[in-house]
């Protein structure tokens, strides 16, 4: 017997789900972009909080993720099992070392008192606390993406060792690998509008 | 069975994308330690942008799929650019 598949639909509907992904945070970059037109001193002296080498390596070590599971989807397109294993697993450890560093980054901005709500923070003006609000709502939306991204990896890891997902049934892998690079697509955005103003 | 043919992207394609997005994100981390004002973020979305083109074309297989994806993906991007114009209109006219 054979079963029905459609990969091209599966492919779509991952698009569709991709497109409103898309829109949650284009509008959060609308927000951005609407503070930081009526505050633009606050979002500069903001941006000089952050830390340009932290987020530049984060966003180097994204990047080398998102190939490393283009990679793996060619590994398994050419039936190389092994290799797409081990290019998965270098795409999760990477993931979970962005988060590691997140940890740090956030935990700095708790210690200075940029929180939202922290008493520090509310005596800097409404820029401020605007600014460090989108910093961890935008960040920390994109931080939940990651541990999803975390998720899915295992979830295929484990389909593929179970040949589950195979060379002419990968679109799982496929899907997974166009949710990752929306991960990284996001951060490409994130990165120069948060760190890189000042 | 699925009887579409995938087309395969090599390793080393990959890697030169990824040489690409690096360099570039090296450029946009220099060019933003400049002091140019409003136009360091111009020249930051401007690089970022190109990044995104990069990677939704390779990574993400554009370039290799069906138009119509391609299409579907230029309409959302229409449709956010709309937002902010008109997001924009508003605030700037009160």
């Amino acid at each position: 017997m054979t079963v029905h598949r459609d990969d091209l639909g599966d492919k779509m509907g991952m698009w569709l789900f991709i497109f409103t992904e898309l829109l949650l945070f284009g509008m959060l970059f609308v927000v951005y972009a609407v503070y930081r037109s009526m505050h633009p001193e606050a979002f500069k002296l903001g941006g000089d909080e952050l830390d340009v080498v932290m987020g530049t390596i984060n966003t180097i070590i994204l990047l080398i993720s998102s190939m490393t599971v283009a990679m793996s989807i060619s590994a398994m397109q050419k039936g190389n099992k092994k290799l797409a294993l081990t290019l998965l697993t270098i795409t999760l450890i990477i993931a979970v070392v962005f988060l590691v560093n997140k940890y740090f980054e956030w935990g700095a901005k708790f210690e200075y008192g940029f929180n939202p709500g922290a008493p520090e923070l509310l005596e800097l003006g409404p820029g401020t606390i605007l600014f460090f609000g989108l910093y961890f709502i935008m960040t920390g939306i994109h931080a939940l993406h990651i541990i999803i991204g975390i998720a899915l990896f295992i979830y295929v890891f484990w389909q593929i060792r179970k040949d589950k997902i195979h060379q002419t049934d990968y679109v799982w892998l496929e899907n997974t690998g166009l949710y990752w690079h929306l991960v990284d697509l996001i951060w490409i955005f994130l990165f120069p509008l948060f760190y890189l103003i000042h | 069975m699925s009887e579409e043919k995938h087309h395969i992207v090599s390793y080393r394609t990959h890697a030169f994308v990824l040489l690409a997005l690096l360099v570039l994100t090296g450029i946009s981390v220099a060019i933003t330690q400049l002091e140019m004002g409003p136009m360091n973020t111009l020249a930051a979305m401007i690089i970022a942008g190109i990044k995104a083109a990069i990677v939704l074309a390779w990574f993400m297989h554009l370039k290799f799929e069906s138009r119509f994806f391609a299409f579907m993906v230029s309409a959302v991007v229409v449709v956010f650019l709309l937002v902010l114009l008109v997001t924009f209109f508003d605030y700037s006219y009160r």
